[in-house]
């Protein structure tokens, strides 16, 4: 389905193998958080209760693991095929990085400044500097999103979203 | 002929001012929605669903049931148009669909496409008018073996039709049942998986994860290829569609092949991508064209387009009868059903006949509104794209962190979205499926309740799942998907002189 999309003149950061590998460890631990805990919870039979809260976890996380096993073994042993291709190229990973990092600045702004004004300024900010739009465009844009969703959920239809010092400011 | 009267009874419902204008809304939202990148069924009614809580709940379904068909028909636009496809269903639209508009027979392909989605729809609603009543009747016999053994054919049928490894679907699925387990245990009360942490009391919203997988994973994969959109120009005259129309009936073995595909893919949660690329590959190995397909054969764009809308339509039949959603965007739809209070499953038709029916009669209503708004607004649904995605994106991205906080009014749900984003864009380029993983955390609970009251039943003994001849018959089918995966290698490597590709 990839066929080699973007690998041709850049090398990649990462193989989809390397990704398959950690991506499969990753769900082994998973599995082992679930199956250490499970075993806490009990996943025996218990009179009048029937299978003990851990039975159901415990078995899920077994075929978890046997999965991931599965899937670990496959990519390791792998060779050739599109396993070898990129995962990503740097290029394109800086520009993932490029979305991912304002867009987890936005999300602890909320806390601070409420979800109006951080989306404002993380609308302007974005259409700056990744877009390279006007100013203007950006001001406005970033200003008419966060008002209709101000009048769409405190107005309409009474559903508060988390306020800022400029909402308590403004008598919200 | 029961049924008849009851759909007359729910047109009755349907037509009020009221019901037909958020019908309307629901469609252009929905179209909005399949253009737009990162916006697609699930996640977008996803979001708009907290926004309903306060309507009546025949009224709300109707409204997001037509965002789903918008978001339908929307992912052809992008797929002929612009050789992207809005939507993972309409990924086979765009073998041929794209061809045909660079041959400058846009408005050919787009046509074709609507009306074979329509007709794929209308016939899947049919089929849920007449075989969903019987269904929910059958159903009222279920016990917890039978939902335990139904909810297993779901998850096997996943793996026995999934398109890619079976290991990797298993893990996904996997991954979405451990993740359902955590928080309080319903029989209990004992608290699982928490590890002291207040937030995961309540376990993973699967909401926010249906936001997270599919939007901000899809924003971080379209972000990735950079985005520069180069697509043709469309407008829609009259006379071309009148000129496609005059061709379609010539192809009603493909539509009807194609509709019966997408039934059987819809009701089992094979879903409608499957359901796509299967008919795609059935349509191009009859066809006696088939040398043209990918080349811009009008066939090649009314196979896919039938079968993913039947399947998306016919989705909805096991959610409403058995709770069982066949796709994602049943799932989320389940979801909504719960929070206004209705109980999914056969009791639904003999407790909220208006719900059921009225429902089933926008299905019809919201598809023939879909199929005229979509012909006549090509030009500017096709504007949309010209957006440039550094505003687009942005925008999206407030919405879809809007839509997570308004699940439960909690931060750490938007913090949680941006994780299952990252975890979605990650798996869905090497290959692990999404859509098991969202049934799963959406069903883990019924699922794990009915297996316990299967055993408690049984004091413990597994043989419950054989004790008649209703649950041992879908239990062994349930089976058989398990490890067709399996049997399908064994017979391919009994076959080896042949080299075969599988």
């Amino acid at each position: 389905m990839h066929g080699n999309e973007g690998s041709g003149d850049e090398p990649g950061l990462v193989s989809n193998r390397t990704m398959d590998i950690v991506v499969a460890l990753l769900l082994l631990l998973v599995s082992s958080i679930v199956i250490y805990d499970s075993t806490r919870l009990g996943f025996d039979w218990r009179e009048n209760e029937g299978p003990a809260s851990g039975y159901f976890p415990f078995y899920i996380a077994v075929i978890l693991a046997g999965a991931s096993f599965v899937n670990l073994a496959r990519a390791v042993l792998a060779k050739g095929g599109n396993g070898s291709d990129a995962f990503v190229t740097k290029t394109a990973f800086m520009r993932v990085l490029a979305v991912l990092v304002p867009a987890i600045v936005y999300v602890g702004a909320i806390q601070y400044l409420g979800l109006y004004v951080s989306s404002a300024i993380f609308i302007m900010a974005f259409m700056l500097v990744l877009g390279r739009e006007s100013i203007l465009r950006a001001a406005l844009v970033g200003i008419a999103v966060p008002v209709f969703l101000f009048l769409m959920f405190e107005v309409w239809f009474l559903v508060p979203l988390p306020k800022g010092p400029l909402e308590a400011y403004l008598g919200y | 002929m029961e049924e008849i009267a009851s759909l007359f009874a729910g047109f009755a419902v349907v037509l009020t001012p009221f019901n037909l204008l958020l019908m309307l809304i629901g469609i252009l939202l929905g179209v909005i929605i399949g253009v737009l990148p990162g916006l697609g069924g699930a996640n977008g009614v996803a979001i708009l669903l907290p926004l309903t809580f306060s309507m009546p709940p025949t009224s709300a379904i109707i409204m997001l049931s037509c965002i789903y068909w918008g978001a339908l028909f929307g992912g052809a636009i992008t797929s002929i148009l612009f050789n992207i496809p809005g939507e993972p269903w309409s990924v086979a639209t765009t073998f041929d669909g794209h061809p045909m508009a660079q041959k400058g027979k846009a408005d050919e392909a787009l046509t074709a496409a609507f009306t074979s989605s329509f007709i794929g729809a209308i016939v899947a609603v049919i089929v849920i008018t007449f075989l969903a009543p019987l269904v929910a009747n059958f159903a009222l016999r279920f016990g917890p073996p039978e939902f335990f053994a139904v909810q297993f054919l779901t998850f096997a049928s996943f793996i026995g039709m999934g398109r890619g490894s079976p290991f990797k679907t298993l893990a996904s699925m996997c991954l979405g049942f451990a993740l359902a387990s955590v928080g309080l245990d319903n029989v209990t009360g004992q608290l699982r998986m928490t590890f002291g942490y207040e937030m995961l009391l309540n376990g993973f919203v699967f909401l926010v994860a249906v936001i997270g997988l599919f939007g901000i994973g899809e924003i971080l994969s379209s972000m990735e290829e950079g985005l520069s959109f180069s697509g043709a120009h469309a407008k829609i005259r009259l006379n071309a569609v009148l000129e496609t129309w005059k061709q379609l009936p010539k192809f009603w073995f493909t539509f009807l092949r194609s509709c019966l595909i997408g039934c059987w893919m819809g009701i089992t949660p094979g879903g409608a991508t499957p359901a796509s690329f299967m008919s795609y590959g059935l349509a191009k190995q009859f066809s006696k064209n088939s040398k043209n397909f990918g080349k811009g054969e009008i066939e090649g764009v009314l196979a896919p387009e039938t079968a993913a809308h039947a399947a998306g339509t016919s989705a909805l039949l096991p959610m409403l009868t058995l709770g069982i959603p066949g796709s994602p965007t049943a799932a989320v739809l389940l979801g909504g059903l719960l929070i206004w209070g209705l109980q999914p499953g056969p009791m639904l038709f003999v407790e909220q006949p208006d719900f059921v029916w009225g429902l089933i009669a926008s299905m019809y209503l919201g598809n023939i509104a879909g199929l005229i708004i979509i012909l006549t607004c090509v030009p500017l649904f096709a504007s949309i794209l010209r957006i440039p995605f550094s505003i687009i994106a942005p925008i999206i991205l407030v919405v879809c962190a809007v839509g997570a906080y308004t699940v439960n009014n909690s931060i750490f749900d938007v913090w949680m979205m941006v994780v299952f984003g990252v975890i979605g864009y990650v798996f869905v380029k090497l290959g692990y499926p999404l859509p098991p993983l969202v049934l799963a955390l959406v069903l883990g609970d019924m699922a794990e309740g009915s297996f316990r009251q299967a055993m408690l039943l049984s004091q413990g003994s597994l043989g419950i799942f054989f004790s008649n001849w209703l649950v041992s018959s879908i239990m062994t089918l349930g089976l058989v998907l398990l490890f067709w995966p399996g049997i399908r290698w064994v017979i391919a490597s009994l076959r080896k002189p042949k080299p075969q590709h599988a």
